[in-house]
């Protein structure tokens, strides 16, 4: 009994949307990369969080090495000590990958980054080439490190049992504090934050907000009338706001921002390259500095619509924003963060 | 000495209060800003890919409002509109779908409360006490009245044909979630929802269209779901093999650990909710929840786990929902280790950690639900410890 809703879907939808693949290689598309290209590739697009070895930069994820560390305390799990199947990986660079940019990496870009992380695991030569023909012969080391969930058998009869209720044990000593690791966020006096508050302590320093008076009201107005003058578009800087969700994964900008992935870009419009203290620029980013540049809007403009363009050599990864207008608009807000 | 606020005419007893429509869709009152989600920082690289945690420790009852229930984003939460959006059944079915969003308010609806947990839920906690509060050591879990369909309906639209056992579930924003669940699940209880506590499902948590798999770790729960496909086998898919495998002490992984195993937390006393009212009648309080049914019966402990006192469940006891739980003690004023043990209605009995740590190691990192210890110290301010 069905009830009629929905349409079929054409082959082109499903073709667009069923990017899947399948340990068993169902799903590939045709193409090929060797590890020289992948190498390349994951400099470009990959490099500026996972590293240009594979080695993951600060938490971003270790993609090499590992292996034989499954036991360990700190067990460091990659594709090569630890993913089942090559499809996985394939797939989720196809699919997902970059972080910030998916969907624009293509099958051969694809073949060629799995190639190059085959390498940088050790489990190819440097002149591999992987294709969709051959891409079933590569077994991962930890293909069978996996089994099926069997609590049932192992934990469920361990723990359904009628439990203590009196005399369960001896004495209780405390063996560990969370408290002094003291790795809790904090509030300003110094509990956890989002400790409940002393009611009668928030009602002594408590002053309802008041609403604010005309007068109060009329100067502050006239004020910002002035420095509206020279402040900028503020639909523009809305505008810039929403584009600089493309830029969030390794750019930081506002009041406590700190470097990231990239540097932090508050008083980034007017200043000097490369002169964020503590970030590690690239050779190319501290050359450019040296010879004076300085981020104006018409400086920034050129960078970001073609970053490895206007700075051969640039650690940014980034490809670029296509239109001026994003462009504007990222200037705009980025210029509302003073240094 | 008589109480001013009750001798003196207060301003809020003799003037206006707001109008209506002051807010039209309203936030809480000022007074509750603490209640908010949390994250801790240092846990991931940047916030689009990262988690946060409901206050637990502030809440009661056992509906999460939506705006301070725990988010989970691979890529960070999309604005996918009702009219962009669109579902694809497709794989081994008899006719490949594509639905839109009025199409599935079509189908004959459903309304059920179910918890919704994340596996790391005390994931930090394997190697020992580390973070002080509720919020912190159990938030990443949710539990919301749900109104949508059920998938069953859906899938049976498209047809599924009987070489068909799993389907592969997928979400529409960048980090393209998708998890694989076995047949039998998906034509039991799971449904794709688009309303939760009674409005509609909020930007975090996939508006407009969520998948809801009741008992089952919050990954599965495809948030922004554009996409189901039916297959032979399971897709093996990033999020259920690199992630969700509990890695255990002899270097092989479990796989497919889905469902939830009993648990429970003390929420009031914790390291966020102190006692201030010195000692005399206390209120113990707590959640209690199993991905394998209802929930039986709660113990508490005073005594880190020497003796225990079964607490009353409070309000209705929903299946793979949370439970509330309540004790009430006359507080001598001397310290306590609080512990709390829940029971399902299959007769598991929620573990220690060590239990746990004895069979599974410390590298599992998800599936932590052992049983957590409080010490309420003598000025009634509460630490998170763990016991011999």
């Amino acid at each position: 009994d069905k009830l009629g809703l929905g349409r079929p879907a054409v082959p082109e939808e499903i073709e667009a949307w069923d990017v899947v693949v399948l340990p068993d290689g169902r799903g590939l598309p045709e193409g090929s990369g060797d590890v020289s290209t992948g190498e390349e590739v994951f400099a470009e697009k990959c490099a500026m969080c996972h590293g240009d070895f594979a080695e993951g930069i600060d938490n971003w994820p270790v993609l090499a090495g590992g292996q034989g560390t499954l036991t360990d305390r700190r067990p460091v799990k990659t594709i090569g000590s630890y993913w089942p199947y090559l499809s996985t990986v394939w797939d989720y660079i196809h699919r997902s990958m970059p972080f910030g940019a998916a969907q624009t990496v293509t099958p051969d870009e694809t073949y060629a980054i799995t190639a190059f992380l085959l390498y940088s695991n050790g489990l190819v030569d440097e002149d591999f080439v992987l294709s969709k023909e051959n891409f079933t012969e590569i077994h991962l080391p930890n293909e069978n490190g996996f089994y099926p969930d069997d609590r049932a058998e192992v934990e469920y009869p361990k723990f359904r049992v009628e439990p203590c209720m009196t005399d369960c044990k001896g004495e209780v000593k405390i063996t560990k504090r969370a408290a002094d690791l003291k790795v809790t966020p904090t509030d300003p006096d110094g509990r956890p934050a989002g400790t409940i508050p002393d009611w009668f302590e928030v009602a002594q320093n408590d002053t309802a907000p008041e609403a604010p008076a005309d007068e109060a009201q009329a100067e502050p107005a006239a004020e910002a009338e002035a420095t509206a003058m020279a402040a900028p578009d503020p639909a523009l800087v809305a505008a810039g706001e929403k584009v600089f969700r493309k830029c969030k994964a390794c750019h930081k900008v506002g009041e406590g921002a700190k470097n990231g992935t990239g540097p932090v870009l508050n008083g980034v419009v007017g200043r000097p390259a490369a002169a964020v203290d503590g970030f590690k620029y690239s050779n190319a980013m501290k050359a450019a500095a040296e010879d004076g540049l300085v981020w104006t809007p018409e400086n920034l403009h050129e960078y970001l619509a073609a970053p490895k363009k206007f700075i051969k050599g640039t650690k940014m990864s980034f490809a670029g924003l296509k239109k001026p207008e994003d462009i504007d608009a990222v200037i705009a807000y980025l210029s509302t963060f003073g240094g | 000495v008589p109480d001013p606020l009750i001798t003196q005419v207060q301003p809020w007893a003799s003037e206006f209060g707001d109008p209506v429509d002051a807010t039209p869709y309203g936030m809480p009152i000022r007074f509750e800003s603490h209640v908010v989600r949390r994250n801790v920082p240092w846990l991931t690289e940047s916030p689009i890919s990262s988690i946060n945690f409901t206050p637990i420790h502030a809440l009661e009852g056992t509906i999460t409002p939506q705006g301070c229930a725990f988010e989970r984003h691979h890529s960070g939460a999309i604005e996918l509109s009702k009219s962009d959006y669109r579902l694809m059944v497709n794989g081994l079915v008899d006719t490949p779908l594509v639905f839109t969003y009025e199409d599935l308010t079509r189908f004959p609806r459903h309304v059920q409360t179910f918890f919704c947990e994340c596996a790391a839920n005390g994931g930090m906690e394997w190697g020992g006490a580390q973070l002080q509060g509720a919020q912190f050591t159990h938030g990443m879990i949710h539990n919301m009245e749900y109104t949508g369909v059920l998938l069953r309906d859906i899938l049976n639209e498209a047809g599924i044909k009987p070489e068909g056992k799993w389907v592969y579930v997928e979400g529409a924003d960048a980090s393209s979630n998708g998890r694989s669940i076995p047949l039998e699940k998906a034509m039991d209880d799971v449904m794709v929802a688009f309303f939760a506590n009674g409005e509609a499902l909020r930007k975090e948590h996939g508006y407009p269209v969520r998948l809801v798999v009741p008992g089952w770790e919050g990954n599965m729960w495809v948030k922004w779901l554009r996409r189901i496909a039916v297959y032979d086998r399971a897709v093996e898919s990033r999020e259920e093999t690199s992630k969700y495998t509990d890695l255990m002490p002899d270097g092989r992984a479990r796989k497919w650990t889905w469902v939830m195993d009993a648990k429970s937390v003390i929420t009031s006393p914790s390291p966020q909710a102190p006692i201030r009212h010195g000692k005399g009648p206390l209120v113990i309080t707590g959640l209690a929840w199993s991905g394998h049914g209802k929930i039986a019966r709660v113990d508490v402990s005073l005594d880190g786990g020497r003796t225990w006192t079964e607490a009353q469940l409070s309000g209705d006891i929903k299946p793979k929902a949370l439970t509330r739980f309540h004790l009430n003690i006359d507080w001598d004023g001397r310290e306590m280790l609080l512990q709390s043990r829940a029971m399902d209605e299959t007769g598991y009995v929620q573990p220690t950690k060590d239990q746990l740590r004895e069979i599974r190691g410390l590298n599992s990192v998800y599936h932590n639900n052992g049983i957590q210890t409080w010490w309420v110290r003598e000025d009634g301010e509460v630490e998170n410890v763990e016991v011999s």
